[in-house]
């Protein structure tokens, strides 16, 4: 065959568009790192200055253990409690948001309800349940549980529409009423991607948790931000090492829990 | 099967029957995926539906359990009119109408045992579904039906487990387990190979005798339902242009039927 053959077009086709968006966002870079007035030099002070602040929290100080352990407690209560109801909420919120089994009627008010709960950050839900209900961990509890719908009502509804509905059509074909139909053909196919979302969302509560404290929510963040205004940076490190140690043993429970469920 | 023969005069019997009657069925106004369609099949029977591919075949199953609304018609399925039917009551003559699936539609996630109960699941409450308390005869009646497809070993396998031909006879055991009236197979032999197409056939024939109902069975593979069935209806455009017993099918009528003739070479 000769170059002199028939010629083809390539078949690979360009994506115009594509490319002008990665353009676009590499030249807004460029300018939001110049308006913004980042400089290296700038970046070079502040290591200097965070080193000198990382040699004042050491070493930690575990003078008020009591205290602490308290605090731990407080925020494992309010993660579990608030996780525990969430996704206790979020089953039936996410099933009613599903589109492939739900009415529209049904679907709309159930997604704008998740959108609510989506579009704040937890401290800001946390703030306004710090009004509501006064400091404690009831608004702590309030606040995450909302945040849990938003993210796993959010999860379930989409796993739920991403099913096969071949299973559904031969329960519906055998005379199955609705809640046997979701029971045999819809729980099977999604069991192990809930059980994975709620034990992602337990574990991102009790890391929320141990923060929301920091607007008096209840928790280890109100030690953590009043160690901080008195420059009791000793205490301040003991506390982030023992949220460390908090979340890394429920990483490993979180494990735990999915090989159960495989 | 001697009454089969004659299928116009089927359906005097009263129990165990299917009539269908003057059926239309419109997706878009005004263009009929099926035309006036009538026919009556009752007792001890094999009827292979055929004709090409769109041509309204699963929309014709599919309306006789109402998974599709029929457009106009009636359909009585043994005397009841399903067509009139709303709520616990359609979902109670859906109980009598058994379904075999192309794709066989099972749960892949459950296991064998519970796939087969399904077809129990019109007749116990949900939480009694839920805590899987089945009634002991549903569980020995499943047992049987295993034996009977030739699976009773894999009664606590998962679905997933099996081979397209095993699942297949679960689908057929799941249909069975709800004691239907008639049974309804939606090419059942589409997925399958030439020799388990003619098992999973046998296997259909075998119901229609041992439980003494009708079962109409859309196929592509016109040998395959010459073979078995007692009686053939050509479709084609959603109209019925043959209805006769297999012997009397010819050449024309495939014509008619699919188009062309160069394929019948």
């Amino acid at each position: 065959m000769s170059a002199s053959a028939i010629k083809r077009p390539s078949p690979f086709e360009v994506n115009w568009w594509a490319r002008a968006g990665y353009l676009l966002v590499a030249l807004y870079c460029v300018y939001a790192v110049n308006a913004l007035d980042i400089s290296f030099d700038r970046i070079i002070i502040g290591l200097d200055n965070g080193a000198k602040f990382l040699g004042s929290m050491f070493p930690p100080v575990f003078k008020r253990w009591a205290l602490l352990i308290d605090n731990l407690i407080e925020t494992v209560q309010i993660a579990i409690i608030s996780s525990a109801f969430g996704v206790a909420i979020s089953l039936p919120v996410g099933l009613c948001a599903a589109r492939n089994l739900m009415p529209d009627w049904l679907t709309w008010p159930s997604r704008a309800f998740i959108a609510v709960c989506r579009s704040f950050h937890p401290v800001i839900f946390a703030i306004l349940f710090v009004k509501a209900v006064g400091f404690g961990p009831l608004a702590g509890i309030l606040t995450l549980i909302f945040a849990s719908i938003g993210f796993v009502a959010k999860l379930f509804a989409e796993a739920i529409e991403e099913i096969s509905l071949k299973p559904v059509e031969a329960m519906r074909a055998a005379g199955a009423p609705f809640m046997s139909v979701l029971v045999y053909s819809v729980l099977p196919q999604v069991l192990n991607r809930f059980i994975g979302f709620a034990t992602y969302q337990t574990d991102a509560n009790l890391r929320n948790s141990t923060m929301i404290g920091i607007v008096g929510a209840g928790g280890i963040g109100g030690t953590l931000a009043a160690a901080f205004q008195r420059f009791d940076y000793g205490f301040v490190c003991a506390i982030l090492i023992s949220i460390i140690a908090l979340i890394m043993v429920s990483e490993l429970l979180a494990q735990r829990v999915k090989g159960v469920f495989r | 099967m001697s009454h089969a023969s004659d299928p116009k005069k089927a359906g005097a019997h009263g129990d165990k029957s299917l009539v269908v009657e003057h059926l239309r069925k419109e997706y878009v106004r005004g263009k009929a995926v099926l035309k006036d369609i009538s026919f009556t099949v009752s007792g001890q029977s094999t009827t292979a539906i055929i004709g090409p591919s769109g041509t309204g075949k699963s929309t014709l199953l599919r309306c006789i359990n109402r998974l599709i609304e029929p457009t106009a018609g009636r359909i009585l399925v043994s005397g009841e009119d399903v067509c009139a039917l709303k709520g616990t009551a359609l979902r109670e003559a859906r109980r009598r109408i058994g379904m075999v699936f192309q794709e066989y539609n099972l749960v892949e996630r459950l296991s064998v045992m519970e796939n087969v109960l399904c077809g129990r699941l019109g007749y116990i409450s949900p939480w009694r579904a839920w805590l899987r308390k089945f009634p002991q005869e549903d569980i020995d009646r499943a047992f049987d039906l295993l034996d009977m497809v030739g699976l009773a070993d894999f009664a606590r396998a998962r679905a997933d487990e099996l081979s397209g031909g095993q699942r297949q006879r679960v689908g057929i055991a799941r249909a069975v387990m709800q004691e239907p009236h008639i049974l309804l197979a939606d090419e059942p032999t589409s997925s399958l190979d030439p020799k388990t197409s003619v098992e999973i056939m046998e296997l259909l024939r075998a119901v229609a005798e041992k439980r003494d109902i009708p079962v109409l069975v859309n196929i592509h593979d016109v040998t395959l339902g010459r073979r078995f069935s007692d009686r053939v209806i050509g479709m084609c455009k959603g109209e019925v242009l043959f209805d006769d017993v297999p012997s009397a099918l010819q050449d024309d009528h495939l014509k008619q039927i699919y188009g062309g003739e160069e394929w019948l070479q």
